[in-house]
């Protein structure tokens, strides 16, 4: 099964090949993997996405928690939560092709960010089914280009992991 | 030595003292060695190099730090941890840039796998030419990390005093383990005026020792209805020096204990409910005793596949109670009835303090009695050539009763775990988890350093001792009095071994030859003698054990590709005990079908 877990580390040199260097050593697999500056500038946050059965899911959790650098690891897969991932597609606009794209930009709620003669670079955020459905139809359409953020998450409610 | 040695003692130990800042102006090499002495470094094995001599100027002023130079920085790091296994203090090692730095990764990753306290520190190039592929620029925390705790890359000259107690905090607390210290060399030629009134302050690292008490109670439960139940004990009751918990444990509750290769030392050998040690090469008794308990109560161990063997036939009726400090290792291989997150010692006090003697155990104790005295530990003498396992049990009844041993890796390293009798935790030195050969000679070195009045043994195969050879010299030179004795079978024995179990002996490259381990010894100006007659065993280790100085016996025996020259019992990898190979002729599955024990 999928998880997402969220990692508090603190924003040091090293940390993150500590953490990848980690999944790959002990056979653990990264869907993917986000990492950026929280409110505080001294602690970082993670967000990965995994794939295993319970037994593997705890030994991620763990083996991250025993690394030194890391604060704090919550699975947010065992509540709710709001999941998020930008993209970014560069589109080959030929003509016959740009009034389509703008519709699926449109009822996607996506944006075009860039414009030129022969292209559009759409900007879209969603969760991993919208951006699924969104690729789906305009990848017939001529995909030149795209790039994924990789999901962030927080939990729903007012709890908080900080 | 002596002198530095106590000087050293009387310091309060780390965290507790109070350092005074001068506001000198100090070099960040001074620094560092002011930091070391502040978190009570007796000793240091280091060798030097470009990126490193700096320190050692530093060093070779310190009043309070022995220097020891190793003859090459592999020793030196197995010497730090046969520094640490034999204290239960850290050791520390320190080598210079690239080659230096990359040498000492096996006793690095060695104290990882055993979790040995250790600090390794390493000169690095001037951060000012880092990542521009300098002379002897080698990215060491990077090629370290899966292998460390934690470690650290000083990039100010002011973080030294922090960095260097966090390291030792963090490799001694917890479940122990090597911390790695990069310096680069401009750095340690900066000045600064230091600051070493700092305090621990590291969020992030909290271990828990603390056991839960419902936990406890719920273990003290499953005890109190067991009517099989056994200890499988390791390392971990050796690194939180609870072998007394441990001992008055047993003695209250009467149940039986078998330890690991890591344990050993942790109950006496020889007391009537020990089992000695389990897995492999384990007693037969342990294991059959293992499998037929209804409780294991497992104690600083890991469930490690040398004494696991095929998981899914282990202890198949069993409930499981483990306590370990490492969270992950609950759950890791064997999923526990009753897992307990904490310090074991503290685990064995409030079980102890709780649990009742045991008074329904009788049909159980004779039975695991019944199984001593069936299937002990046993070789057969030859008169015609001297036997491995005899030179040991000979050398442990001439020994003093606190020697430390420690072992290379191999047939002889097992015969010693078989046959040696321990009585005291922090005598036995064993790279066990990476089994990595050439540490019996530098591991005893460092021992010897702590222990300067003790006798320190090591007993070594041929191919592991020339693995670390070139360690003789800092023995003699630093009048360090290991005495060696080399079992000296001109093969790699356990592979051979293994050669003739599984691959009909054929010798894929496992014959190394003779050589004249005593000559060489000479050679370093080291006194030694040669055997290879039984009855020349005795007399040699004594005059072995009775010289003031460092030793070599290189004993010469024949290999041989039956059973008498193996490692016996074996259970082959990934079995269950039922295939525990007992002798040339059968291994336990068929015995017990014979006497009807099994059905047929």
């Amino acid at each position: 099964m999928q998880h997402t877990i969220s990692v508090l580390v603190v924003n040091r040199f090293g940390v993150l090949s500590r953490i990848s260097g980690l999944f790959s050593g002990r056979g653990f697999n990264i869907e993917s993997l986000n990492v950026a500056e929280t409110s505080d500038s001294d602690i970082s946050r993670m967000t990965i996405v995994t794939i295993g059965d319970d037994s593997k899911i705890e030994q991620i959790t763990k083996q991250l928690n025993k690394l030194v650098d890391v604060i704090k690891v919550v699975d947010l897969t065992e509540e709710k939560f709001v999941d998020r991932e930008l993209i970014l597609v560069k589109m080959n606009a030929e003509t016959r092709v740009r009034e389509e794209i703008l519709r699926i930009v449109e009822i996607f709620r996506a944006k075009v960010v860039d414009v030129s003669a022969q292209t559009y670079t759409l900007e879209m955020t969603g969760d991993e089914s919208k951006i699924k459905g969104f690729l789906e139809l305009l990848r017939p359409l001529g995909i030149k280009e795209l790039v994924r953020s990789g999901r962030i998450a927080v939990s729903r409610g007012t709890k908080s992991i900080h | 030595m002596n002198s530095k040695a106590t000087a050293a003692k009387k310091r309060a130990p780390t965290g507790k003292s109070k350092p005074q800042n001068s506001n000198r102006i100090m070099k960040g090499r001074d620094i560092l060695v002011r930091a070391l002495e502040d978190a009570g470094v007796e000793v240091i094995f280091g060798y030097p190099g470009g990126a490193s001599m700096e320190i050692h100027q530093g060093l070779t002023l310190s009043k309070k730090i022995r220097m020891v130079l190793p003859r090459h920085e592999q020793g030196g790091a197995f010497a730090a941890g046969g520094y640490a296994r034999s204290t239960g203090k850290v050791g520390v090692c320190l080598a210079t840039s690239g080659p230096g730095a990359v040498n000492l990764l096996t006793g690095i990753i060695d104290a990882k796998m055993d979790s040995i306290p250790l600090v390794a520190i390493t000169g690095q190039v001037p951060s000012t030419v880092l990542g521009t592929d300098a002379f002897q620029e080698t990215d060491i925390i990077g090629a370290t990390f899966p292998l460390v705790k934690h470690s650290y890359l000083v990039s100010d000259i002011r973080d030294i005093p922090k960095v260097v107690q966090e390291a030792f905090v963090i490799a001694a607390t917890g479940r122990p383990g090597p911390v790695l210290i990069d310096l680069p060399k401009n750095i340690q030629q900066q000045e600064t005026v230091p600051d070493f009134n700092v305090k621990f302050d590291c969020p992030s690292y909290k271990p828990n020792l603390q056991p839960s008490s419902m936990q406890i109670k719920k273990a003290v439960h499953a005890i109190k209805e067991a009517k099989r139940p056994l200890i499988y004990a390791g390392g971990g009751i050796i690194s939180s020096h609870a072998s007394k918990e441990l001992r008055a444990f047993v003695k209250k509750t009467g149940i039986p204990i078998t330890t690991t290769v890591m344990g050993l030392g942790a109950y006496p050998s020889e007391d009537p409910l020990s089992l000695r040690m389990l897995g492999m090469h384990g007693a037969v008794y342990a294991n059959i005793a293992i499998n037929n308990a209804d409780l294991v109560i497992a104690l600083g161990v890991r469930f490690d596949d040398r004494v696991t063997g095929k998981l899914s036939e282990f202890c198949k009726d069993a409930k499981f109670i483990h306590v370990d400090i490492d969270p992950s290792e609950i759950n890791k291989n064997i999923i526990v009835d009753i897992p307990i997150q904490g310090d074991v010692k503290r685990a064995l006090k409030m079980m102890g303090d709780l649990a009742e003697p045991k008074k329904d155990m009788k049909p159980w104790l004779d039975q695991v009695k019944a199984w001593k005295q069936e299937f002990p530990l046993k070789y057969e003498l030859n008169p015609k050539a001297i036997v491995p396992q005899h030179v040991i049990s000979e050398l442990n009844k001439l020994a003093e009763k606190n020697a430390v041993v420690s072992v290379g890796v191999g047939q002889h390293q097992m015969w010693a775990a078989q046959y040696w009798n321990f009585d005291e935790p922090f005598n036995w030195l064993c790279s066990s988890g990476l089994g990595a050969m050439g540490f019996g000679l530098p591991g005893a070195m460092g021992a010897q350093v702590a222990h300067p009045n003790r006798q320190v043994i090591n007993i070594e195969g041929d191919g592991s001792f020339l693995m670390n050879i070139q360690e003789l010299q800092t023995l003699k030179i630093e009048n360090i009095p290991v005495k060696n004795v080399v079992l000296n079978n001109a093969h790699l024995g356990m592979v051979a071994q293994w050669e003739d179990r599984f691959y009909k002996s054929l010798r894929g490259h496992t014959f190394l030859g003779d050589a004249h381990f005593a000559e060489i010894a000479h050679a370093f100006g080291i006194k030694s003698e040669s055997i290879s007659k039984p009855e020349e065993v005795v007399p040699a280790l004594k005059r072995m054990l009775k010289h003031k100085g460092p030793y070599v016996l290189d004993v010469k025996y024949p290999y041989n590709d039956k059973s008498m020259g193996h490692v016996m019992p074996m259970i082959p990898a990934n079995h269950s005990y039922l295939d525990t190979i007992l002798d040339a002729k059968q291994n336990l599955r068929e015995y017990w079908k014979k006497k009807g024990v099994l059905p047929q």
